[in-house]
């Protein structure tokens, strides 16, 4: 018998895993934002096509989707299509960086079996976390939380993306998301969106990754990890989850304007599957897309074949290869080898890398590549200490204190498989 | 599991076919498993309406020698909460 995941790699009849982003808009401006969220576009889906996207899901028994955006409940509509959902067996699990999460909203959540809630925090402390979200944006996730908790809501999720900067805060996450009687969720920084212009200053350092394989097993199945590090399973053991690059296969993304791409970190025409408002719908992009056909065929390990991780890690994450510059069929830039590191080391100029597909910035935000743009603090005076040595390059930005966008779920979402 | 019990799909269960089996989901824990071949999910399928789960096998024209395994299987939905019993 075939394991699953080989099943898995010739794709589904319908996504396990879909995200979906209802909104490039957000009151957030997070430097490592994967969709370059921040102004809405105009030609962002309406309430009726999303519930039309909605039925479909259901005739398509698409258990859950994830929403994200953006931030989006900043849309008007949004707490009346997370009803729509959830009231045609779509259940909905939302990430939000806290902004709507009022008491009175979280009384409402708490109500809803079918919707599951993930608070995005990128550090354990002000100073780390307001560095890449923006200022304030720490105290509206802790205060969406205590929101949360107060309300009764059991086991949401705290959601946070692992830089170089909170690695050393790994525990700390732990016991605020103890606090709350929330679920930790740990994923991986990819250099998608505005995340490519950071992602040199951002990503966890080689020992750094050995330091969190070391913590993700040990903590088991207590921390969830949306299956973001099966590059690291070349460390020895596998961890647990699907183990494979699902883009395509089981993952994909449905953006603000309908488009549809293989994975929520891989906005760029290259993966551009269709449009829900094509004929035929998401249901035809899914089902016959030339693009997913494509990936669901056996696909070549190139350098990676040789390699006796090979199984496990599957040369790691496309969409962080793609937009690093990097071949799809090598290392992953962060290969736990060291192979990804001489492949970055030997690319040419920086220009040649692909650039995302969309980008929604706030127009105010500047930000930057190692040095090429000057520093702007944020309004929260930065401990040096707290900032672990390194030195901002990230650009900050000139929104009058309003904080940050929410960086994504990641495709896997928390899928923990049992098999019968 | 008790094959010769009435059994059913949990009410907040959903199940999606799929060329290798099935998925199945549970919107009450949120668990997510696989049905790995079609004949389980044939007999997962007729369990509502049969009387016992040994009746939905053999309907399902599971063979003596196969039964174990299947219970095995409907075993582990049932600590999953996937399958409920109800009665006869
Ligand atoms: S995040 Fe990377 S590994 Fe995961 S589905 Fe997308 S491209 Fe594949
Ligand atoms: S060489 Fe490829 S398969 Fe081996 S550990 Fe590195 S990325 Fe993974």
């Amino acid at each position: 018998m075939s394991r699953l995941v080989d099943l898995f790699e010739y794709g589904l009849d319908a996504p396990i895993c879909l995200t979906w982003e209802l909104t490039y808009a957000c009151n957030l401006s997070c430097v490592h934002c994967l969709s370059s969220s921040g102004r809405r576009d105009p030609r962002e889906l309406t309430t009726e096509e999303c519930k039309a996207v909605i039925d479909e899901l259901e005739r398509m028994q698409v258990f859950y989707v994830n929403i994200g955006g953006g931030e989006p409940t900043v849309r008007s509509d949004f707490w009346e299509l997370v009803d729509y959902a959830t009231s045609h067996h779509v259940g909905v699990k939302f990430s939000t960086n806290g902004v709507k999460i009022t008491p009175e909203v979280a009384e409402r959540l708490a109500r809803n079996d079918y919707l599951d809630i993930q608070i995005s925090l990128d550090g354990a402390t002000p100073e780390v976390n307001d560095w890449v979200r923006g200022p304030g944006s720490y105290d509206t996730a802790i205060r969406a939380m205590e929101n949360l908790q107060a309300a009764g809501m059991r086991n949401f999720k705290l959601s946070v993306v692992c830089t170089r900067q909170n690695i050393p805060q790994l525990d700390e996450f732990k016991a605020i998301a103890d606090r709350y009687g929330a679920q930790l969720r740990l994923t991986r920084l990819r250099p998608s969106g505005r995340g490519a212009d950071v992602w040199d200053e951002l990503h966890p350092l080689p020992e750094q990754q050995r330091i969190l394989y070391d913590w993700l097993v040990a903590h088991g199945d207590g921390v969830l990890t949306g299956d973001s590090f099966f590059h690291l399973s070349a460390f020895g053991q596998a961890l647990p989850g699907l183990n494979l690059c699902g883009a395509g296969r089981v993952v994909c993304l449905i953006d603000p304007i309908g488009d549809v791409y293989a994975c929520p970190f891989a906005i760029h025409e290259e993966f551009l599957a269709g449009n829900v408002r094509g004929e035929g719908g998401f249901q035809r992009v899914w089902q016959g897309s030339e693009l997913f056909q494509r990936l669901r065929s056996p696909q070549s390990g190139g350098a990676c074949s040789s390699c006796k991780f090979y199984d496990t890690c599957k040369g790691g994450c496309m969409a962080a290869k793609f937009f690093t510059g990097l071949p799809l069929d090598g290392p992953d830039p962060e290969c736990v080898q060291g192979y990804g590191e001489e492949l970055l080391a030997a690319r040419d100029d920086d220009a040649s890398h692909p650039r995302p597909g969309q980008d929604h910035s706030h127009r105010t935000i500047r930000y930057s590549k190692s040095g090429k743009v000057p520093v702007r603090l944020g309004t929260r005076p930065i401990d040096p200490a707290a900032a672990l040595d390194i030195k901002p390059n990230l650009a900050r930005i000139s929104n009058g204190g309003m904080p940050v966008n929410d960086l994504q779920d990641d495709p896997l979402a928390d899928f923990a498989p049992s098999r019968v | 599991m008790d094959l010769d019990r009435a059994w059913a799909v949990h009410p907040q269960v959903s199940i999606r076919p799929e060329p290798f089996g099935a998925l199945v989901y549970h919107f009450g824990t949120r668990k997510l498993s696989f049905l790995k071949d079609r004949a389980l999910l044939d007999v997962v399928q007729r369990l509502d309406e049969a009387p016992t789960a040994r009746v939905a096998c053999a309907d399902a024209g599971v063979g003596e020698a196969d039964l174990p395994r299947f219970a095995a299987a409907l075993g582990a939905l049932e600590r999953s909460s996937m399958l409920v019993e109800r009665a006869a």
